[in-house]
């Protein structure tokens, strides 16, 4: 009988030189087979004499044991050199991009207009819409600005045929809401307007928020703190100083115009705010008599404020914009900024 | 409305300093725009006489002059100057003065020392003739500093004023007003009436007592027109940015500038009997002061004499019979003319003069016979002459009423309690007559003030007063009640978002476009047109969003942007009464970015239509339609609920060429509110069976739309059946020409049971029929 040790070491060589798992289980028939040699080997115990068998079984089976063991590693070994090697051909570049659409992006002044209706909603003002080709009842009589009064040629009025007019000012929607809706009221109305007036700081088309709010006690103080808690959340700035100044609009008295201390300089003066430090953001009042008067609201019952604001003039402000004029050029390098 | 600081000091001079005085104007409503010094900074600049020039003796255009600067002894100064003769009055800076841009000092020239520099104008950063040194008058004092002598320490304030604040259009009001806010004494024009000397009158009529409720009119004669306009009168004009032209039309500038009323002066000689103040009559026209003749409407007010219009009333005088410099006899006119008679006029003849300015918005009818007798006054005092008897027709002016202001209504409108003798105060000190009682005041209004008519007025005017700084801003107290939040309907911002995740950046165009997008991209439509557009690009109303969209395309494209996709939602307008609210697409270029993992290809209509569909939150029902702007083969109408609300398709290869483009962009615009339509969720109980998939190949004709296949499937389908869509389109090889195949999956399950090989034949079968029947397609094989 040969030496089973000697198979063993030679079997352990031959696992040892194996390249791949197909190469091992070669191997693997060689010794451990039907016909291998250690199998070979157990069948020869028959032919030996009965004393010897004993031993020579034990050792052969420590012999297979030994080959066995050894497979087991080195199938191990190769399995994970397999493995390795899969995972390092399918290892990806992960600083790559990814795939697929890019993304838009809000035009800044539906950016701003929605800043604002989140902050007016979150104390309780709905949104209203009417329409921006108008009459010149919405736009002027009902809002106590009769004809041929000198703030009617404040407006540079877009005409249409038949009298129709683009409206000048979201106002007129404080009307259609009066006469739909009935005290207490607190909406805001955003939308385009149009004025006939291009230039440097002029667009014919821009953006306001009109406000109102219509309750059996709310005053001027009210108007006030309302406003300035709006300016002090649109820009993130506890601290904006703001203040207001008497002015004169036909629908509000009294009036205001409402100021805040410049966001661009602090306040030291600079050309944004011709060097003044203050910047003229809305223009405000109490609901004047005659507006309450044609929609039928009980003004000795009810008292309002509105106000109305310009939608470009603030994305300017906040996002340190300093040409009107490219909200409306639609430039993608200029729109892209604000995504 | 622009003046010199040093005018209203003369009249109200508060303990204020400049800037703290514009700040309390403007914080009164009276809104300081803008604070300039009448003359630039420099110093040490006097008042100086030559007293000889002699030639430089090293240089040709030089002289060497003495110079009285009003010390003991004359100083030599080198001088270029033409106009540098012996006696002659200069201003001269001494060495060590700044003037703008240069310092002088005592310097050699040519050889020659100068000890200072004789200036002109220019030098001194004045406005005036840059040529020669500056020429001051005889009366100049030697010696003087020229900054006090031309009173340049001087402020000019520019107002920016609200139209019901005419009262302030004159430095009386504003002097009032200065009082009434900061306290401060105010010294108003002593006026006196002017004794008179002659009888001579000139007959007025009005005929029109509405319009002109007050007319003055009074006879000067003998005047010298050609007097000197006296320095200080002049001084303030000009300061007033208004120019100094002849003494009578100063004197009458200088009266509205002073007092807040318009006067006009005729030359007597030039009037043809007497004078009318009516309606101008059809056909009429005057020539104007400014050259310009105006056609005259039948509601525009006139003064007239025998031979027609002399004078646009209230606005401006005609041009035959201004004062000239040969004028001797004049006629003063003093009106009040109604605001509502003014107003709308001058704008219609395209002007805007002082006088219409503040008749539009309202002169004070109590002080007309003031202003008359002070332009008088200036009139003889300036000119000479003598002055006849005031003329005056008055009728119906308007009254002042007493206005209650309920203490109570003051506070709940303000939001603070004001102390009432300090109302009753202020008010009093704006012009107003006040009655104090227990909870109220009632107030007459003066009659300058045309802004106080009701409860609210006096209000504004209390709380102004009190200052709005320093009402308390306090956030108001209200019920706390819930918005409604509709679940089936999305906001415009939710519809954006949703754009801007599907890789579209929105724009906002213009309403109004350029009539030739809208015909080009439909030739049938007629949008509405502006009666007065600012410019012919802009001067329809757009019926389509595309137009904007294109020209942004457009304009992006030649900003070297090569992939556009674009989004609007904004309004087209059809009619006062449709002003739908749309949502308009368009895609450009690559369907993705470039990028490295994937192939690059142009964007096609299923693109967005996939778009569209995750837009909606379902399969759209498109169908082939034709629309102009669009690709006949490329273009689909899109229903919703049984109406068509909008359009996709690819750009109609004519107008990809008239827009100049290099490649058809795909576009979309459909109705924003089925947009925002959405069901509410409904649950249904699951399966807890499995599911079974089957494929089928349906050979149909090529024009057959798959949507009627997809149609004629969904209704044979049994309840069991719970999807069917279409996997693959296939033509060509191995196909008839005239045929397609299309590749369904069904999708079959039921809800209670394990389905059986024959429920599933069953249901393949009746799908199977139903598309031989209706679409004439067969199972391939």
């Amino acid at each position: 009988m040969r030496n089973p040790n000697e198979i063993v070491a030679e079997a352990l060589t031959a696992l040892q030189a194996c390249p791949d798992l197909p190469t091992l289980e070669q191997v693997k028939a060689a010794y451990l087979g039907k016909n291998g040699q250690l199998t070979e080997l157990l069948k020869s115990l028959g032919t030996m004499p009965a004393d010897e068998r004993k031993t020579a079984g034990a050792r052969i089976n420590e012999a297979k044991q030994a080959v066995e063991a050894a497979l087991k590693d080195r199938r191990g070994a190769l399995q994970q050199a397999e493995l390795d090697r899969q995972l390092a051909f399918e290892t990806l570049d992960v600083t790559l991009p990814g795939r697929g659409l890019a993304h838009g992006g809000l035009h800044p002044v539906s950016r701003t207009l929605t800043r604002i209706q989140a902050l007016f909603r979150s104390i309780g003002f709905e949104v209203a819409t009417g329409p921006e080709i108008e009459t010149d009842f919405f736009n002027f009589t009902a809002l106590n600005i009769p004809e041929d009064h000198p703030a009617r040629a404040m407006h540079d009025t877009f005409y249409l045929q038949d009298g129709a007019l683009l409206r000048t000012h979201t106002s007129p929607v404080q009307v259609r809401y009066m006469q739909d809706h009935r005290p207490p009221l607190r909406v805001i109305a955003p939308g385009r307007v149009y004025r006939c007036d291009s230039d440097v700081t002029h667009t014919p088309m821009f953006h306001q928020v009109e406000g109102l709010w219509v309750d059996e006690s709310v005053s001027f103080a009210d108007l006030k703190g309302v406003l300035a808690d709006f300016m002090r959340n649109f820009f993130e700035r506890d601290d904006l100083p703001v203040r207001f100044r008497p002015s004169f609009f036909p629908f509000t008295e009294p009036s205001a115009e409402m100021d805040i201390g410049c966001v661009m300089c602090g306040g030291e003066g600079c050309r944004v705010c011709s060097h003044t430090g203050w910047l003229e953001v809305l223009g405000c009042g109490m609901v004047h008599p005659n507006v309450f008067r044609h929609v039928d609201i009980d003004t000795e019952r009810f008292v309002g404020f509105a106000f109305g604001l310009g939608v470009e003039r603030l994305a300017m402000l906040r996002y340190g914009v300093d040409d009107l004029r490219l909200f409306f050029e639609n430039d993608l390098r200029f729109l892209k900024q604000f995504n | 409305m622009q003046f010199p600081e040093s005018w209203l000091r003369n009249l109200v001079d508060p303990a204020l300093d400049t800037a703290q005085l514009a700040h309390a104007l403007t914080m009164a409503g009276l809104e300081v725009e803008a604070l300039t010094p009448a003359a630039p900074s420099f110093n040490q600049v006097v008042v100086a006489e030559i007293v000889s020039a002699a030639k430089h003796p090293n240089a040709d255009r030089l002289r060497v002059c003495l110079v009285d600067v009003g010390e003991t002894m004359p100083v030599t100064i080198v001088c270029g100057a033409p106009n540098a003769l012996p006696g002659l009055k200069v201003p001269c800076a001494r060495p060590g003065a700044k003037l703008p841009g240069i310092e002088i000092e005592v310097a050699k020239v040519r050889g020659v020392e100068s000890f200072g520099m004789l200036c002109s104008t220019r030098e001194l950063g004045l406005e005036g003739d840059a040529d020669g040194l500056m020429v001051l008058g005889a009366k100049a004092p030697v010696g003087e500093d020229l900054r006090n002598w031309l009173n340049l320490d001087d402020t000019l304030v520019t107002l920016k004023l609200t139209p019901n604040r005419a009262d302030c259009l004159s430095l009386q009001g504003l002097a009032r007003e200065v009082g009434a806010i900061t306290g401060a004494e105010v010294r108003f024009p002593q006026i006196t009436p002017v004794p008179e000397r002659i009888q001579d009158k000139l007959l007025v009529q009005v005929s029109d007592r509405d319009a002109c409720p007050l007319y003055l009119g009074r006879l000067v004669r003998g005047i010298n027109a050609q007097a000197t306009t006296p320095r200080w009168m002049a001084e303030r004009l000009e300061r007033s940015g208004i120019r100094p032209l002849l003494a009578p039309v100063d004197i009458t500038n200088y009266v509205l500038l002073e007092l807040g009323q318009p006067m006009h002066a005729f030359a007597l000689s030039r009037l043809k009997g007497g004078i009318e103040v009516r309606m101008a009559r059809e056909g009429e026209s005057l020539t104007l002061l400014n050259g310009e003749t105006a056609e005259l409407a039948p509601d525009m007010l006139v003064v007239a004499d025998a031979s027609g219009p002399v004078a646009l009333a209230g606005i401006m005088g005609g041009l035959p019979t201004s004062v000239e410099r040969a004028t001797v006899d004049v006629f003063l006119e003093a009106a009040f003319f109604a605001p509502a008679a003014i107003a709308g006029r001058a704008r219609r003849l395209g002007l805007s003069t002082d006088s219409s300015h503040r008749f539009e918005r309202g002169v004070d009818f109590g002080g007309t016979r003031a202003a008359m007798e002070r332009a008088t006054q200036l009139l003889i005092d300036i000119c000479g002459g003598q002055a006849g008897p005031i003329t005056e027709v008055a009728a119906g002016l308007p009254q002042r009423q007493p206005i209650t202001l309920r203490l109570a209504r003051l506070k709940r409108v303000a939001g603070i309690e004001l102390d009432a003798d300090q109302v009753a105060r202020g008010l009093a000190a704006l012009g107003a007559q006040v009655e104090r009682q227990e909870d109220r005041l009632i107030v007459t209004p003066p009659t300058f003030r045309f802004d106080l008519a009701i409860e609210e007025d006096l209000i504004e005017e209390a709380v102004r007063l009190f200052g709005y700084d320093n009402v308390p801003a306090q956030p108001p107290a209200a019920p706390s009640r819930m918005l409604p939040q509709d679940e089936t309907v999305l906001t415009d911002d939710a519809l954006r978002q949703m754009l801007v995740d599907l890789d579209y950046q929105e724009v906002i165009t213009y309403s109004f476009v350029d009539p030739a997008w809208e015909t080009t991209l439909d030739p049938d439509v007629r949008p509405l047109p502006l009666a007065n557009p600012i410019a012919s690009q802009l001067s329809v109303m757009r019926t389509t969003l595309w137009g904007g969209l294109l020209d942004t395309l457009r304009n992006n494209l030649n900003r070297q942007q090569d992939r556009v996709r674009i989004f609007e939602l904004g309004r087209v307008y059809t009619s006062q009464a449709e002003q739908p609210l749309r949502v308009g697409g368009l895609a450009y270029g690559d369907a993705q970015p470039e990028q490295w993992g994937a192939a690059a290809r142009p964007v096609d209509f299923f693109d967005l239509k996939g778009d569209l569909e995750r837009l909606f939150g379902h399969a759209l029902d498109t169908r082939p339609g034709a629309h102009p702007a669009l690709h006949p083969g490329q273009c689909a109408q899109i229903w919703v609920d049984g109406r068509a609300i909008g359009w996709i398709g690819a750009l109609h290869p004519r107008l990809v060429q008239a827009f100049g483009l290099a490649a058809a962009p795909v576009l979309f615009e459909v109705d924003s509110q089925a947009l925002r339509q959405r069901g509410l969720p409904r649950y249904a109980s699951l399966s807890r069976f499995p599911l079974v998939r089957r494929d089928l190949a349906f050979v149909l004709d090529v024009n057959t739309p798959a949507a009627e296949l997809l149609n004629a499937l969904r209704d044979a389908a049994t309840e069991q059946v719970r999807a069917i869509d279409v996997f693959d389109d296939y033509r060509g090889k191995g196909m008839a020409e005239s045929q397609k195949s299309l590749a369904i999956r069904v999708v079959i399950q039921d809800t209670e049971r394990t389905l059986t090989d024959q429920d599933v034949e069953e249901a393949v079968e009746k799908l199977v029929g139903a598309a031989l029947r209706h679409c004439n397609a067969s199972l391939r094989v």
